[in-house]
């Protein structure tokens, strides 16, 4: 019987030696990982062109993903307008086929809601897209920022939304600064229409049939 | 979308071929599994507007995209 249990025992443990050999192995390497460098010369250099770089191609992304008119409008302006799905009844949208509200998407601000027709402010909402992976450090170029949130705006606004932190506008937005680039887009608007450049002027969500 | 980087090329292949799209099966179920979310930029059919799509499976995304973006879920900040 002793013997039995002896040999089940060893073999039991021969079946069990590469598992424990694996995870000791992952062991050392997340303490030698988490072991700050003693030798200056192994402590990674800064590398102050990566963010500029990393933004050119958050940029051209950005682009390659709009259209050319909100590509237009975030060189220009620095933000852009997405206009929401929602209304409670189809004379909510104001001007007649667009949106009832739409969205200002800054990169790393709260994004602002209001009323196309009356400028109206509504809220703003505070989301962030943190870094899920790495040491939490960092967070994503500035027009990553804006093309996520025009992603998960365009995709799925109520989720987006619901994840959202609501304020009333002037929590972390200076109120008087977002009337004034609401009055830069619509100057922005009327030059491009009169330069021939906004043939179809983008009214937030003109044409989109759905509504809730 | 990488924090501190920007965009990152995960992984590329034609999904026509058995082990590419293996590779981009594989790929996709890792970011999601890190708790990133996947949308594929698309032209809405009857506006002509651009918008994404947001797509859980592999199997949602749609015939012929050309690419899936991944980024960090929103959350409230």
């Amino acid at each position: 019987m002793l013997l039995a249990l002896l040999a089940l025992a060893l073999i039991a443990l021969v079946l069990a030696t590469p598992i424990i050999v694996r995870e000791v192995s992952r062991w050392r390497d997340r303490r030698a990982a988490r072991r700050p460098p003693t030798d200056p010369l192994e402590v990674p250099l800064y590398d102050p062109g990566r963010e500029r770089r990393a933004e050119q191609r958050a940029r051209e992304l950005l682009r390659s993903c709009v259209n050319d008119e909100e590509w237009a409008m975030y060189r220009d302006l620095g933000f852009i307008r997405v206009g929401g799905r929602h209304a409670r009844r189809e004379a909510d949208r104001t001007p007649p086929g667009g949106s009832a509200y739409a969205y200002l998407v800054y990169p790393h601000k709260p994004i602002v809601a209001y009323v196309p027709g009356s400028g109206q402010l509504l809220s703003e909402y505070c989301v962030e897209f943190p870094d899920l992976t790495g040491s939490g450090r960092h967070r994503l170029p500035a027009s990553d920022d804006v093309l996520a949130k025009w992603m998960a705006l365009t995709s799925d606004e109520d989720r987006v939304i619901r994840r959202a932190n609501m304020h009333l506008v002037g929590r972390q937005l200076d109120p008087a600064r977002v009337r004034r680039d609401l009055w830069r887009l619509a100057e922005w608007e009327r030059r491009r229409l009169r330069s021939g450049n906004g043939d179809a002027p983008a009214r937030p969500g003109a044409q989109n049939p759905r509504s809730k | 979308m990488k924090p501190g980087h920007g965009e990152i090329l995960l992984a590329e292949g034609d999904p026509r071929i058995r082990e590419e799209e293996e590779r981009l099966i594989e790929e996709f179920r890792r970011q999601l599994d890190e708790g990133m979310w996947a949308a594929v930029p698309t032209t809405n059919t009857g506006s002509g507007r651009r918008e994404a799509q947001l797509v859980k499976t592999y199997g949602d995304i749609p015939t012929g995209a050309d690419r899936v973006i991944f980024f960090p879920r929103a959350s409230g900040g």
